[in-house]
């Protein structure tokens, strides 16, 4: 039993991460109908900015680590305008093929520009907060993991009360809804699309550092693996749909730990996305998705 | 050499278009023929100036740590080779590529150093996998290779022109399975397997087989993935299984975030590992969980030997640090190649190979090198601890 509750407390945690970077593929799904790939990456740009600013901040700290946080969610904030402005913008309209295929571009671009600036060589991460296990009985969590789950949570919360609550969530609805009706009525497109951006690359970069805090090595790759998972974990729980994210990413983490602890520890990515595929099979849409009849 | 050349083959090449364009032409036919004869000696002349040795090494990427040092020590090699006059009166020309930690690339670049440069033997890898991966191209190429590090069995099994300078993981698994039996006195271990790397799923086959017939038992045997950073459910069911001590056979990335999240998880076991261990990354990533951990080494600074402390020397004056493993077995690579080289006679590569099957006892810093019938030296291990932050000596295993 306390085995089982402790794979359950892993799962959760690992899920977590998996939900907070799927959240940002959801947003920017469920405005613009498209899949930025860069988005793993803007992850591990948001683990090296922490990383950076980890240096001048005092380790074991709450403020330390709340400020190399924050920091690396507002440089990744601007980064993901920049990228929207300068790689994104100027295909609107193009076919879809066309953008996907320049965000796989933008992906490779800043996975190589990392190599370049960074060194392909793994680092070693700072601890920015105070670290201290806990102990319940046989049960074990460590404050890293404790703040992956509160921090995950937290935003989510935030999130649905700026879709849900705001002035510029309503927008933001009503250009998912619906692109041209919206700017006739007076929404200013660009400014959601770039607000969307911005915001989905501060949640990968929330996610980046959190990660890195939990597993502290980080390298210009570290992207690829959890930004794969993060992508499957949105399409489980249905792309475009917030709660879905965060229940996608749970659910792929909790799986993937308990393969993990057992015996069948070789084929835990194949267990996976076996799941993934059955769940598809049944729910097309993911498991929170409305399907949708497109109309010709 | 090339520099004084291009001045002739360029009026040449120049009169040879001129002579197209204008007429009458400037230059008579023979004379364009003979330049481009000149060329073409020019060219032989080049070829034969230097012995091009190519090297392949995972320079950047995850494993950089390998590559960087054992390629400074092949460079160290070279330099010392080129500084007494080279080899057969030729100095030697080190080609490095990068594979960049990659699968897929090494097969790549050890391509371009085959067919573009045309070396005459290969230095590398220090990674078992991409040993593997380069192994059969360079084996079809008939060009022998020499592999610093790379413990897998297999390795030297794609063929009669891949050679290696250190021993074996049939060795290494024995030596860590009787140091956890009669040193750490465990009786149940689980082992952690990286399944996308050759060296761990030879390791953890050669230790089990081992340690059980030793009458050990295994708790647990879970796996991972290279590049996976959470093991916190493998571990989790190892502590269930109960068991006494951990042998986590993958690099060090993982094993340092395995240790790592082991004691974050009140894992309190001894944790051993092998030569994959061996680099200064495991100890930054593990911090203060590595304290107390074991691993089988191929070499080790601390060694009080003439030839150990001479290298150490030469290698700090050169590179203003002190040498690892991979710097030591790169370096032994370049000077038993070099060796064979000399014995050969002539630096064609299947005479330099045939040189290379009869190494016998070439005084090598990490020991005396005699290549078997496997291509394959018998060597000993040592055992390393970690105290404070770094490899401590613990003991010498003789094969």
């Amino acid at each position: 039993m306390t085995e089982f509750l402790q794979q359950l407390i892993n799962g959760i945690s690992l899920g977590a991460i998996f939900a907070l970077i799927a959240l940002g593929y959801t947003m920017v799904y469920g405005v613009l109908r498209f899949i930025n790939f860069a988005h793993s990456d803007v992850f591990m740009v948001g683990a090296y900015v922490g990383y950076y600013i980890g240096q001048h901040v005092p380790e074991h700290t709450i403020w330390g680590g709340t400020l190399a946080l924050v920091g690396s969610m507002a440089v990744c904030a601007i980064l993901g305008i920049v990228m929207e402005r300068l790689a994104y913008r100027p295909l609107r309209g193009a076919p879809t093929l066309n953008v996907l295929i320049t965000a796989i571009g933008m992906s490779l671009l800043l996975q190589n520009l990392g190599q370049y600036f960074f060194g392909a060589t793994p680092r070693p991460y700072p601890e920015l907060f105070p670290v201290t296990n806990y102990q319940f009985g046989g049960l074990v969590i460590s404050s890293s993991q404790l703040a992956v789950i509160g921090v995950t949570l937290g935003l989510l919360i935030v999130l649905r009360f700026i879709v849900l609550k705001t002035k510029i969530g309503t927008a933001m609805r009503a250009v998912s809804l619906n692109p041209k009706a919206a700017s006739l009525v007076g929404i200013n497109i660009n400014v959601v699309i770039a607000f969307t951006f911005g915001l989905g690359s501060a949640l990968a970069a929330a996610g980046g550092v959190l990660y890195a805090l939990n597993y502290p090595s980080i390298d210009p790759l570290m992207g690829t693996l959890p930004g794969l998972k993060a992508f499957v974990a949105a399409v489980l729980g249905g792309i475009g749909n917030i709660p879905g994210a965060a229940l996608g990413g749970l659910l792929l983490g909790i799986v993937e730990t308990f393969v993990n602890g057992s015996q069948w520890s070789t084929y835990k990515d194949a267990i996976a996305f076996a799941v993934l595929i059955i769940i598809l099979l049944f729910r097309p849409a993911g498991l929170l998705g409305r399907f949708t009849v497109e109309k010709v | 050499m090339a520099g004084t050349n291009t001045g002739p083959t360029a009026v040449g090449n120049s009169a040879t278009i001129g002579s197209q364009l204008f007429s009458p032409p400037p230059m008579s036919r023979p004379l364009t023929l003979l330049c481009s004869l000149t060329l073409l000696s020019a060219v032989a002349l080049r070829a034969d100036d230097t012995i091009k040795i190519g090297e392949y090494a995972s320079l950047t990427g995850k494993e950089a740590a390998y590559g960087e040092t054992s390629h400074k020590g092949i460079a160290l090699a070279f330099e010392e080779l080129n500084a007494k006059g080279g080899v057969l009166g030729q100095k030697l020309e080190l080609i490095t590529e990068d594979n960049q930690s990659k699968q897929g690339e090494s097969s790549t670049v050890v391509k371009k150093l085959l067919s573009r440069d045309k070396v005459v033997a290969i230095l590398g890898e220090v990674a078992s996998i991409r040993s593997l991966e380069a192994a059969p191209v360079i084996q079809n190429a008939k060009v022998p290779m020499v592999s610093s590090a790379s413990v897998n069995s297999k390795v030297t099994e794609v063929g009669d022109y891949i050679f290696r300078v250190c021993f074996v993981d049939a060795f290494e698994g024995n030596v860590l399975a009787v140091f956890a039996k009669d040193h750490l006195k465990v009786r149940k271990v689980a082992i952690l397997t990286s399944v996308s790397n050759a060296y761990s799923v030879g390791m953890t086959r050669v230790f089990k087989e081992r340690f059980l017939a030793d009458g050990g038992t295994v708790a647990a045997e879970p796996k991972y993935s290279e590049g996976d950073k959470d093991f916190r459910a493998q571990l989790t069911a190892v502590k269930a299984a109960g068991a006494d001590a951990i042998f986590a056979s993958g690099y060090y990335t993982e094993a340092a975030l395995i240790c790592k999240q082991a004691r974050q998880l009140g894992l309190n076991v001894p944790i051993f590992g092998g030569d994959g261990w061996d680099a200064p990354p495991l100890l930054e990533i593990g911090g203060a969980a590595m304290e107390g951990t074991f691993l089988c080494a191929h070499y080790s600074p601390d060694n009080p030997s003439a030839e150990v402390q001479n290298f150490n020397q030469r290698y700090q004056a050169r590179w203003g640090s002190m040498p690892d493993a991979w710097a030591a077995l790169g370096y032994d690579s370049a000077l038993v190649l070099a060796d064979a080289i000399k014995r050969a006679g002539v630096a064609d590569p299947k005479k330099i190979r045939d040189a290379l099957a009869v190494t016998k006892g070439f005084p090598a810093v990490t020991g005396q090198i005699t290549m078997d019938a496997h291509r394959n030296p018998t060597k000993s291990a040592v055992i390393l601890t970690i105290k404070d932050g770094q490899y401590k000596f613990v003991q010498t295993v003789a094969p």
